[in-house]
Formats: C-alpha cells, structure tokens, sequence
C-alpha cells in the first residue's frame, strides 16, 4: 500500500509559500461544534426571504428572541464596518422576528467595508442568523479572548488567551500586554488537565463557569490538532449570564498543507472570497500575488522571487508582482505565468530571473520562446537572466529566436537592463 | 574539515524509487557523493541506481552502514520518514519534500530531540560540502571548492549566492539551505554556529527571508560569539505585508519580522549587510581583503 503512494506522488519541490485556507464563521463553528466546543448557534441564510424561516427553526432549536444578523465574508471588523450600499454595520441585531428580514436586507448581497478590507469592501453573499446569547440572568455575562496557534521559535502550539475579549488583541497587546497569557503544549502528551484549570482561573472564572472552560479549552485544542488548523481565533469566548462557555465568533484557518486528509474541509473553499487572479495561478500551479508597481517578474524559488522584487525596486522601478514559477518550469507553466502578468495594464517590463538548479534553462528558454510566438506581440520589453544547469544553451535559444527579448547573465546585468529600459 | 557532509558521508535515500528520487540520487552519485542506497517500503532486495534497496532504514543503517539520510518522501508520509531515520540512528537528516502538514513537523521537531540526529529542513535545497558530497537538489557545478560557508532559507537564492561567491574567486566550503517551512530542524544560528566553528571556512553569507525571527537570533549570536566575517542579505524589502499572517501571528512573530527590521538588527550586530542581493560576492570579497 505504502509502496504504491510512493510511486503514486511526485515531491513537489518549493513551488509554494506556505498558504493556508480561510472559513467563514459559519463553517468555523460546524466544525468546532463536531468536535464539541459549545459555540453561539445559528443558521446560515443567502436569500433574504429565507430569514424568517430561519429565524423561526432557530427560536424552536434555542429559543431566543432576538437574533444577531452576521455578514459572511473573509475579513475582520464586521461589527464596526459598513455596507456600502445601505449603511448598515456588518454585525447587527434584530429586536424580535418581525425586524429579522429588514435587517438581512441591509447586508445581503452589498459590499461590506471594514478595517480590514480594501476600500470597495467585500460582496456579503451569506449572512449567519445567530441567536442572541447576551441575555440576562444569575451573574453578568463576560467576555475572553483565545486563540490557538503554532510559535515558530518553539515549534509548538500555544493557547493564548486573555481576560479582554471582543476588543482588538493587538490593542491589547499594545495597551495592556499584562492581560494576554500563553500556554505552550507539549506535542508528546497534548494539552494537560492541570493547563486547562491554570487557564480557566487565569480567567478569572470559579463554580460551574469555571468547569465549563476546562471543558471548552480542552475541546478547542482537541479541534485544533483534529482539523489541523494552522490558527483559531476565538474573540470573544463568552460566559453568559447562566455559566455556560461559548465561542460567539469563530476565525478559524485551516493548514492547506493537511487538507489531503480532510476532504470535506478542502470542498468549504469559497474562491469568490478570494481574488481572482490569485485563483487561476494556484489552479495553474503558479505562486503568485498582484502587486501595484510597473515591472512583472517571473521567477523561480520564492526567496530568488523576493530578491528579484528588491531589485527592481534598488533599479528605480516597482515591482507588478511577486510569481514564482517553481521547480518544473516547463512551456506550458511559463505562458501561462506570462499570461497573468500580461493582464497587468500597469506593467512596463518584465524581468524573467531564472536560476536552473532542478528546472533546467533550456527548458525554461524554450516555454518563454514558445509562450511569446502563442502570444503573438507582447508590447513590453523582456529581460531575461537565466543562470545555472544549461544556461549557454538557453541563452543561445534565446538569442536564436529572433525575438525581442534582452538577454543578461549576471543578477548586476539584469538590474541594469531593468534601469536601461525605464529610463 | 567541512561540517554536515563530506566524503566519507554514508548517504541513503528515502523514497529512493519515486521520480524524484531517481532523478537527484541519480544527480548525486554523479557529483561523487557516496550513496550506499536507499529505502522503499516494499521494495527491500532490489537493487535500484546500481545500489540496495531496503525496507526499512534500520536495514539500510545496519547492512549498509548508512549514516546520512536525504528524503523525497511525499508530503503525508515524510513526517513518519523523518523519524524513521531518527529512530534508525541516521545522524544527518536532509528533508527536500516540501508541504508537510505544520501538525506532523511539530510532532517530528520534539520526537528527534534528544537521538542525536540532526535535521535539516524540510522544503529545502540541502546541504553540499563542495567537491565531496552534494546531499540535496542544488546544481552541484555552480558549488565551487573554496572558503566560504553559505546558509540560506531559499534554494535558489543559495544557487545565485554560491555562483557569486565563486565569480569572486573565492568559493564554498559548505551550503546548508535550511529551509522556508515554518518549522525547521535546524536554524540559521545553529547553521552559522557549525560554520563558525569549520576551520576552513573564512567567511559566512547568511541568507534570510521576511517572516519569523531566526535570523535576528542568529545576529545576536554572532555579536557575541562571531569570529568570521558574516556577509547578509533578507529578501523581501518589498513584499506586501500580511498577506500570510493573521492577526493572533503576527503578534508572536514580534517586530522582528520585516526585511527592514531584520537589517537593522543584523547590522546592529556587526553583519555586513547588502540591500542589493546582486552584491553578496562582491560583498564578501571586499571584506576579506580589508581583513587580510
């Protein structure tokens, strides 16, 4: 068995940054609630005129009253943010069933500018119907941050979790760093009893609240190694009125690298939350992020991308993009790699930085020559640098093509070309 | 001298029989690296590149006497590799897979503490001590025998540093790419440490990248215990920020994290840092003449 996936896989070989998959709250909180951490309830709506019913199944499953109407969108900040179209904040509260709709209507389908979204915001396409858990009761509800996440210098998990929740933690962080706490996990044995009980009186928390955080954190950390995430967020985790600990909103994001071993995590992908041109490249195999500046590279390596990048930057131009083509830069790879940049009204030049070490230059050489020829014109000037296993032969392709290409050998070469042809 | 590898290195290859495999071991035995064979699962009594090929890396360490392991194992069974070869008594272990879950390396990293075995990697180049073994993916010509000990968190940027070096006239003692993952077995410290204390090596290019603090740890321990010249160079000056990072990250990672930040505090400590990465030869060879 294990022979045949040996055979079966190809090692693909640093063609990509390490990416990780975002959820929307809604389906954050399903899988956090298949693993057992208590979460606000709700139900996930897309037409306008399904919140009624929605709102009804949910006082029957929970019996609220009142309903919080939640934008569904990959970006932080909902509750202060605003949709455009209409003015509403992205997070609001309907006083009783009668207001549900209205308020549906002054999210669904607009686009919500928040903190964190560009200024155009993000187009809200799902809204959460979510019960109301700030009731009152016995003690006064309180609110707590916790996030699950990886320390690169440990190497190891951490719980970090503070008594200031539904506020900004990097506010906190920069205010108050006293009341933001962090406990490391020790990968052998997992989260321990005695962990979860530090947390929770961390908290401040005694009784039966106090009983239900152990339970909370313990389940939390149990769906962060189940999913293989790569980071929860939970702010606030809120303690209601009657004791009870749930996470109100739920920032989960998942390890892309893992999702081989969960299919239907990998089928929650939502592409219209991401851009599109982002999309086409991680479907062609490219490593790519739009940029704002003149000059489009095409690179192989991440890190030789980045370089690459600064020195367009020192040659007096700005960089269009960051691609990294990867390790099998064949014809097929680099036409479509020289397609994307040439969707870029802005791009004035574009630097090709190739150093064969696995791919080889005559093979890139040949997909840039070909690439060009399927193309037809392409009105900006090329620099090509191609160095390491074939590079004579490839700088010969080159030369012998006819095409109007630049060709340099050294990186110094390459920057030069670059100021040559801005100038 | 030389640190990690050398000719005497026992090497074996994990995934020995997969395309990738092939093709480096293949690569690797044409450099001259002494590779004693390899492992699949499955396949043990073959003979594969004109070498063995056992079941298991306990086999290949007991009837081949390997020492040195480099994996090609995809990434869902090259956590379990890792510690195979540790279990095994490999001491060097050089993982070239890249997209390891962070959960598995996470678990890996604490299960090799304390066997003595050294990682390096994983989504790296490797490791080449020049003109005797090349353990890892690089173009092994462009890797001339010389002076200088390169460490670097990309594999091509460690390709372009080591032609420089050698146009320079100066060339490599040993490159070790550690690696862009998240998690790495070992650091740019430790791999600065190693080639501080090569007696061959004369000077040092630390390669780095934006994202995590390594490199400023590694800075901070060259002030204080640095006895070569260290020439610098962190890509990334202009990579957008937070386009990996969330929020609860980005306040762990501290504010070390920029290429700028990592800079300045590399040139705090002494580091001859370049801003243009077409300048790390002409770099190093400035400094040594001023040395000498």
């Amino acid at each position: 068995m294990e022979c045949f996936f040996f055979d079966l896989f190809i090692v693909h070989l640093r063609h990509k940054i390490f990416i990780k998959m975002n959820l929307h709250e809604y389906q954050g909180k399903s899988i956090l609630n298949s693993f057992g951490v208590a979460t606000q309830r709700g139900i996930v709506v897309d037409k306008a005129e399904d919140a009624v019913a929605a709102a009804k199944k949910l006082t029957e499953e929970t019996g609220t009253g009142w309903y919080v109407v939640k934008a569904q969108i990959h970006a932080g900040g909902r509750g202060k943010g605003q949709v455009e179209e209409t003015g509403s904040n992205g997070v609001v509260l309907a006083k009783g069933i009668d207001h549900v709709e209205e308020k549906v209507k002054g999210i669904l389908g607009g686009h919500l500018v928040t903190a964190q979204t560009n200024g155009k915001g993000k187009k809200v396409n799902k809204v959460l119907i979510a019960e109301d858990v700030y009731y009152p009761g016995a003690s006064q509800p309180s609110e707590f941050y916790m996030s699950v996440l990886l320390d690169r210098e440990k190497g190891r998990n951490i719980i970090m979790y503070s008594t200031e929740g539904g506020m900004d933690i990097e506010h906190v962080a920069e205010t108050t760093p006293h009341l933001i706490f962090k406990e490391e996990i020790d990968p052998r044995v997992g989260l321990q009893a005695f962990q979860s009980r530090k947390i929770a009186f961390n908290l401040g928390l005694s009784g039966e609240a106090f009983k239900q955080m152990t339970k909370f954190v313990t389940a939390l950390y149990a769906a962060y190694e189940g999913c293989d995430a790569s980071m929860f967020e939970i702010n606030p985790v809120l303690k209601t009125s009657d004791d009870k600990i749930i996470a109100v909103d739920a920032k989960v994001t998942l390890d892309d690298n893992a999702l081989f071993r969960h299919k239907d995590y990998a089928e929650m992908r939502d592409k219209t939350e991401e851009d599109p041109m982002d999309v086409e490249a991680s479907e062609a195999g490219l490593n790519y992020v739009k940029l704002d500046g003149n000059v489009a590279c095409m690179v192989n390596g991440a890190g030789l991308a980045m370089a690459t990048m600064d020195i367009i930057k020192l040659s007096g131009g700005n960089p269009a993009n960051f691609l990294d083509v990867g390790g099998t830069a064949d014809a097929e790879r680099v036409q479509k790699a020289f397609g994307l940049i040439l969707k870029d009204p802005n791009v004035k030049a574009i630097l090709i930085n190739i150093f064969g070490g696995i791919v080889r230059c005559d093979r890139v050489a040949q997909g840039v020559v070909d690439a060009y020829k399927a193309m037809g014109n392409i009105p900006v000037p090329i620099i090509v640098r191609l160095q390491g296993t074939n590079a004579e032969e490839a700088k010969k392709l080159i030369d012998e093509s006819g095409l109007n290409v630049h060709s340099a050998v050294l990186l110094q070469e390459a920057a030069d070309k670059v100021k040559e042809v801005l100038a | 001298m030389s640190v990690l590898v050398n000719k005497n290195s026992k090497v074996i290859v994990q995934g020995f029989t997969g395309s990738e495999g092939t093709f480096h071991a293949g690569q690797m035995i044409e450099y001259g690296t002494n590779v004693v064979g390899g492992v699949t699962p499955g396949k043990g009594g073959t003979t594969h590149l004109d070498r063995p090929v056992f079941n298991t890396v306990a086999d290949a360490v007991e009837k081949a006497g390997a020492d040195t392991s480099i994996i090609f194992v995809p990434p869902a069974f090259a956590a379990d590799a890792i510690m195979e070869a540790a279990a095994a008594g490999i001491k060097v272990i050089v993982c070239i897979t890249e997209g390891i879950p962070v959960n598995d390396m996470v678990k890996a990293k604490e299960y090799i503490k304390g066997t003595g075995a050294r990682l390096i990697g994983p989504n790296c180049p490797g490791v080449i001590t020049a003109g005797e073994a090349k353990v890892g993916i690089m173009p092994g010509f462009v890797f001339k025998k010389g002076k200088i000990g390169i460490v670097s968190k990309s594999g091509t940027l460690t390709y372009e540093a080591a032609d420089q070096i050698a146009k320079a006239g100066l060339g490599v003692t040993t490159a070790i790419g550690i690696g862009g993952d998240p998690i790495i077995g070992t650091t740019t410290k430790e791999a600065v440490e190693l080639l501080m204390n090569d007696p061959e090596t004369e000077g040092i290019v630390m390669i780095g990248e934006i994202g995590g603090s390594l490199e400023a740890i590694a800075a901070r321990w060259i002030k204080e215990n640095g006895t070569k010249p260290v020439v610098g160079f962190i890509a990334g000056e202009t990579a957008p920020a937070g386009r990996t990072m969330g929020h609860a990250g980005a306040i762990v990672g501290g504010a070390d994290d920029t290429a700028q930040a990592k800079k300045r505090i590399m040139r705090e400590c002494g580091i001859h840092v370049v801003d243009s990465p077409a300048q790390i030869g002409a770099k190093m060879a400035e400094v040594l003449s001023v040395k000498a």
